[in-house]
């Protein structure tokens, strides 16, 4: 392993994680839901992949932090310890929005993750490789939705628009780099975020170009899940949800 | 056992060409949708066909209940990829029913409308974990029972769609009964609630086989045009019989104090279900049968706008390739 504080690189661990974990279950909520039967298959395969880069970030977590397991993360940690960003753990809307949101966050991993699996340490290029080739889907997909409803009825048109209007502002944080990001560009691990929103931008764009939406203007940014200060009100039912047989039955096996 | 109570169809058609068609049956020739075949057969099968792909469908729902509350990460996966399998039975199966001449669009409608049925055991709730462990131990189970013979009916899109599904569905039943053993091996509220999963969903899937072959006045025909494989208490003797012992090995109590072996018959003597609970549910009255229609309901009419806008971006890219040759 690459020479890093284990610390930061816990910290760094934990976001990768708890993003796949908490849009895993956010998607997984559609189950049974979706507009057409295409949909909650591909709903449902896009939670189980999320679910499954999980395990191996979290797991790999709970390896640096020492005596933990991967469930322990995700099923016993309290708001204040989850380190995803704002935009995966907003509710999910209508589709038009699930499916913004989607394509937002892949946009990001698939501009992520094949430079992860360059990464310096083994464990992360490993996991990064596996991931880049669901991430590389996930966007075809999501994007072709964006289109499609983008560029679809006056209705669906609308309805994207507002998604995406929504969902800019929590945009941002995807790319505010801090300390941790700092010293993972550092020693070769990851890529400083800032330096992937050039690229980002140029993606986003050409999609929603083709969907014929607007990106809104303004560089305004909610910030606080990626560092743990402020996560928004709706991660604390999320969990309260998601740990709850693992809280009300302590040291069970399942 | 997706499809219950299959009204079967009088046919009104030629004579000889019945004949022809039941000798073509007789000599396990499957029929294929450009094949002549009588009017009764054609609907019976679509309304099979099409309440067994609503079961799907609508099976999503009991176990999506949990998929949020899955208690570990491996098993939320499990349960998703189940419920991605169930929803991929459901698209091969709407598939077949499409070959016999009838859309999935339409069959949706008849479902959502309630003009068609799904199976009465989805009208049941899941309340507690162990539930999901007895939705794949027993209702996978009864399920495996009826769609193993079912890979040898006489529809050729039909034969092979099940073919497909039996193969996913060993897995389902197996994560069930794994779901199950770790509950019975752990502590007493897991072992509470695995006993609790069990009375609740026992008699419900027995009642997944229909009811007693001798108020059984669809089976005789359909049993000839080998839509149906077996009488539906033969089938249900064959899951009592071979769940007793795995409840034995699971150290929980089957709700039935009757269940006795009987060496005479080389099977188990048991109480049969309530069978005016039954059509009950079937009428409508179930736990939960007004929750899983407005669920249905509402997931289509909130999509409309979806289907709508992909039709029409679909529409418009086609006009702009026209246009362009």
């Amino acid at each position: 392993m690459a020479n890093v504080d284990k610390e930061m690189l816990a910290q760094f661990l934990l976001r990768m994680g708890d993003n796949s974990l908490i849009l895993g279950h956010r998607v997984s909520e559609w189950c049974g839901h979706a507009p057409v039967l295409e949909e909650d298959i591909a709903l449902a395969n896009t939670a189980l992949d999320l679910i499954g880069q999980t395990q191996l970030w979290l797991g790999y977590a709970a390896e640096v932090i020492g005596d933990k397991t991967a469930d322990d993360l995700a099923f016993l940690r309290d708001v204040w310890d989850f380190r995803n960003i704002l935009l995966v753990e907003l509710p999910n809307g209508d589709f038009g929005q699930t499916l913004m949101r989607q394509f937002l966050y892949d946009a990001y991993q698939s501009i992520l993750l094949p430079r992860l699996a360059k990464s310096s340490d083994p464990r992360v290029a490993e996991i990064a490789e596996k991931a880049s080739k669901e991430a590389a889907y996930h966007v075809e997909r999501s994007a072709d939705t964006v289109v499609g409803l983008g560029d679809g009825t006056e209705e669906s048109h609308a309805r994207m628009q507002t998604a995406l209007n929504k969902l800019w502002p929590y945009v941002g944080e995807i790319f505010a780099s801090d300390a941790v990001d700092a010293a993972m560009a550092a020693s070769g691990i990851a890529p400083d975020p800032a330096s992937l929103r050039a690229e980002y931008d140029a993606l986003v764009g050409n999609v929603m170009a083709e969907a014929t939406l607007t990106i809104p203007e303004g560089d305004f940014a909610h910030l606080g899940g990626r560092t743990g200060a402020t996560h928004t009100e709706h991660l604390g039912h999320l969990l309260t949800q998601m740990q709850w047989l693992q809280r009300a039955y302590p040291g069970a096996s399942w | 056992m997706y499809a219950q109570m299959i009204k079967s169809e009088a046919s009104k058609d030629d004579p000889e060409k019945l004949a022809e068609f039941q000798a073509k049956i007789d000599a396990d020739i499957k029929v294929e949708p450009r094949d002549w075949m009588p009017e009764g057969y054609r609907k019976t099968l679509i309304r099979q066909i099409g309440q067994h792909a609503h079961s799907e469908i609508v099976g999503q729902l009991p176990e999506g209940n949990w998929i949020t509350r899955a208690p570990t990460l491996e098993r939320k996966m499990i349960l998703l990829a189940k419920v991605q399998d169930e929803a991929g039975h459901g698209l091969y199966l709407y598939a077949a029913a499409e070959t016999l001449g009838v859309s999935r669009d339409e069959l949706t409608e008849m479902l959502l409308d309630g003009r068609m049925k799904y199976s009465s055991i989805f009208n049941y709730p899941t309340l507690n974990w162990a539930d999901i462990g007895a939705v794949g131990w027993l209702v996978d189970g009864a399920a495996i029972m009826n769609q193993v013979p079912l890979q040898r009916t006489s529809y050729g899109p039909y034969s092979r769609a099940m073919i497909r599904i039996c193969k996913e569905e060993s897995f389902h039943q197996r994560q069930g009964y794994d779901i199950m053993m770790k509950m019975a091996q752990g502590t007493e509220a897991q072992k509470k609630m695995a006993q609790d999963a069990l009375n609740r969903l026992w008699y419900p899937s027995l009642m997944m086989f229909g009811p007693s072959d001798a108020e059984s006045v669809h089976s005789t025909q359909n049993m000839a045009w080998k839509i149906k494989m077996n009488t539906n208490d033969e089938l249900r003797q064959k899951f009592v019989d071979q769940t007793v012992p795995q409840a034995e090995y699971l150290g929980l109590t089957i709700p039935d104090e009757n269940l006795k072996w009987n060496e005479d018959k080389g099977g188990y003597d048991y109480s049969d279900p309530d069978w005016t609970e039954f059509f009950n549910v079937l009428k409508g009255n179930g736990p939960c049968n007004t929750d899983r229609l407005e669920a249905r309901n509402k997931a289509w009419d909130d999509g409309a706008w979806v289907r709508d806008g992909l039709m029409a971006h679909a529409e418009k890219k086609r006009a702009a390739k026209t246009a362009a040759e």
